[in-house]
């Protein structure tokens, strides 16, 4: 399009004179400054393991999600208590699920190269995570082993995740600092159920996201 | 309430586009008349205000987070082109296309364009402020190509034919029971419910068969991170998520400001937004991709980078921080003018004072110009704002600008407004001519002061201030003359105090007074 060369240099070229400056500095010298922003605000938590845990069960849960803390060896025996109590049983799993962690007796289905239209067909979806920060409830999905393709835990109207106790951390800079190696995989934070507050400013759960989540907690 | 929905639409339907050119004082006075829509949208603005206050008091480095949030967008600003082509260079290598658009035209251009391409018929969005400001969804329907709204407040927007009025919170002028006849007549629900849960569960279904149909998706983003090509999107109902990994082709529509340097930086941005924007401690979801990834998402990505006035902005060293916005929305909720009136008013895309601000600098001062007078500068949007950006500093600059506009033509010179900014500077420059004034007022003012004490009307050009309040009088003494007289007692004082300090047996009360 060659238009949209034109464009491209009319608008470099407006910024560069609204900036004033006739030659650009160069990368030395804007990574410089860059260096030199200000980031005094806090990094790392103080919280030990126990209130750390107990601070994320006490977000997830004021987000109205389901949260049970359990032994690592338990998880496929938890993961079928609560299938049963919710009445799920077309449960879609991504690649990569430890076989591990799921129970006899339910129809298991790898849902890796689903449709939208099979994967709302699903009761609901199993998957892991990648790290989760406990100051806001927040889950992180990225594509890959245990988490799939970010379809798999958007369509279906239910989520069961395992959390592991090593993927909890604090605040919002140690959660991205774990992220920096996988920074360009497709990512979703998510923190509780979906919901809005559109109507009257009334905090509703569930409009087009899962609209129940389940978490386990394995220590 | 029945004659003002009527008045409403009305005026609707009168206007081509949907921002018209009227004033802010003529715009507002219409709306301050809708008790309806104010009642509204006090409650809706205090609503958040007060989760937003709470969930920041929570955060001790909340300062820091500001200043750092600043510190960012303020650099990012510096080394615009910079930033900009490194983005196009890795959002192009991740498998992205990168389109440039000078202004609004072009930018409807290059999307027509592109849909025209897949032969797209229907495209579902997800809520962006830079569509509305081109025009987006107007010039697909002239071109036979219908758009869907996919967040609720503005599906409710779209189908009760209205425009948004914050941009957070798009249609916080409707209450549950409006929401609710919009529903019934536009998706033929004759036996909907009034419940919030009902009308979600009507979205619910009326939008999930469109996410599973329609392949072409327009997006806006909240940041491009220059450094690895990804885009961030937060939002709430996850009506973003079917619209970003549902469709097969997605063009996102940004702002060339929107651009941060680093991933990392979004560890400042997603605590100050969602805390900021909805009082939430995390939005319910933030998506961020870079370019295409196989086998998950769409299978076509494109950005378009939109100027539309923006470059021009930072040429002023002192109003580019206006371009600093994150588009939280916390300076609208935290505004008592815009308490007052709504978003409307504002007549532009951009309300409240971010708005007040940004839409006639996006306009080269030619349009919006009664907007940086819509504000009283109490400070509250500059106290809010996640980037700190001084509002009314920026505010006072523009007026001076748009004075020294009006300096330029006869008109403007002789307009009433300038002539009374000038005798104002007369006055103003002069402490004699000053207090000279003010006893002239205490005089004069005998004959306006009702007798509560009140100036409850003021004649002629002033007549506009008291329409809504009532204003004390100038007090019997000025400021000045009071502190001219307290200067002299001190001296007074002082010379008594060394006397007692003699006194030993005193300095224990001197303490107390
Ligand atoms: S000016 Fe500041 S407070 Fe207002 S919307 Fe922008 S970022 Fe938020």
């Amino acid at each position: 399009m060659p238009e949209s060369i034109d464009a491209r240099t009319a608008i470099l070229s407006s910024i560069r004179t609204a900036l004033g400056a006739s030659s650009r500095p160069d990368t030395a010298t804007i990574d410089a400054s860059y260096s030199a922003l200000s980031r005094r605000y806090k990094r790392e938590g103080a919280l030990q393991s126990e209130a750390l845990l107990g601070l994320f069960t006490h977000r997830l849960i004021e987000y109205d999600a389901g949260v049970t803390r359990i032994a690592r060896g338990q998880i496929a025996v938890e993961v079928a208590r609560i299938l049963t109590e919710r009445k799920r049983m077309r449960i879609g799993i991504p690649g990569g699920l430890p076989s591990a962690w799921l129970p006899a007796g339910f129809d298991f289905q790898n849902a890796e190269h689903y449709s939208e239209h099979q994967l709302d067909e699903l009761d609901g979806v199993l998957t892991g995570c990648t790290v989760a920060c406990a100051e806001t409830g927040s889950i992180v999905l990225q594509t890959g082993a245990a988490q799939g393709q970010r379809i798999l835990t958007l369509v279906p109207d239910y989520h069961l995740c395992v959390v592991l106790a090593e993927q909890v951390v604090e605040t919002v800079p140690e959660c991205f600092a774990r992220l920096g190696s996988t920074a360009t995989l497709p990512t979703t934070i998510f923190s509780g159920p979906s919901a809005t507050a559109d109507i009257e400013m009334t905090r509703i759960k569930g409009v087009h996201g899962p609209r129940f989540l389940d978490v386990l907690l394995a220590m | 309430m029945h004659s003002g929905r009527r008045r409403r639409r009305a005026l609707t339907e009168k206007r081509e586009s949907p921002w018209s050119h009227r004033s802010f004082p003529e715009a507002a006075k219409e709306l301050l008349a809708d008790s309806q829509i104010r009642r509204n949208v006090r409650h809706a603005t205090n609503v958040i205000q007060a989760k937003r206050n709470r969930v920041v008091a929570e955060l001790e480095d909340w300062e820091q987070l500001r200043e750092a949030g600043a510190a960012i967008r303020a650099h990012a600003l510096e080394y615009l082109d910079n930033y900009l082509v490194q983005f196009e260079e890795n959002c192009t290598r991740a498998g992205g296309h990168v389109h440039w658009a000078r202004d609004a035209a072009e930018a409807n251009g290059i999307i027509l364009d592109l849909l025209r391409r897949h032969a797209a018929k229907e495209v579902i969005k997800i809520k962006t402020m830079t569509s509305e400001e081109i025009g987006l969804n107007r010039n697909l329907e002239a071109h036979g190509i219908h758009p869907h709204e996919t967040d609720l407040a503005e599906l409710i927007i779209q189908l009760g034919h209205d425009k948004p009025s914050h941009f957070v919170v798009p249609a916080l002028h409707k209450n549950r029971q409006q929401v609710r006849e919009i529903f019934q007549r536009e998706m033929n629900l004759p036996d909907l419910g009034e419940k919030p849960e009902d009308l979600a569960s009507a979205a619910r279904a009326y939008l999930r068969e469109k996410y599973l149909r329609i392949k072409v998706a327009i997006s806006g983003a909240n940041f491009l991170v220059a450094e690895n090509g990804a885009v961030c999107i937060v939002e709430s109902e996850g009506n973003g998520r079917m619209c970003l990994t549902l469709p097969d082709v997605l063009i996102s529509l940004v702002g060339i400001e929107k651009v941060i340097p680093r991933h990392r930086d979004l560890e400042v941005f997603l605590q100050t937004l969602p805390r900021s924007a909805t009082g939430e401690r995390m939005n319910p979801y933030n998506s961020i991709w870079s370019g295409v990834h196989a086998g998950d998402g769409p299978k076509e990505f494109h950005v378009v980078l939109l100027d539309n006035g923006r470059s021009p902005i930072l040429a002023d060293s002192e109003a580019r921080q206006t371009l600093q916005c994150i588009r939280c929305g916390a300076c609208l909720n935290a505004c008592p003018v815009y308490h007052q009136t709504g978003g409307h008013a504002y007549e532009s895309v951009y309300p409240g004072p971010i708005g007040a601000i940004l839409t006639p600098q996006l306009h080269q001062m030619q349009e919006g110009r009664t907007l940086p007078y819509a504000s009283s500068l109490c400070g509250a949007c500059y106290e809010v704002c996640p980037v700190k950006i001084n509002i009314p500093e920026v505010l006072i600059h523009l007026r001076s600008k748009v004075v020294q506009k009006d300096q330029k033509t006869i008109a403007g010179r002789l307009g009433l407004w300038n002539m009374g900014m000038q005798a104002a500077a007369f006055l103003l420059a002069d402490a004699d001519r000053f207090s000279m004034a003010q006893h002239l007022g205490q005089i004069g003012q005998k004959v306006v002061v009702s007798q509560n004490g009140f100036i409850e009307r003021l004649p002629l050009m002033l007549s506009g201030w008291t329409q809504t309040r009532d204003l004390r009088p100038l007090p019997a003494q000025s400021f000045r003359d009071w502190w001219a007289e307290r200067e002299k007692a001190k001296k007074n004082y002082a010379s008594h105090e060394t006397i007692k300090r003699n006194d030993t047996k005193e300095l224990g009360d001197a303490g107390k007074h």
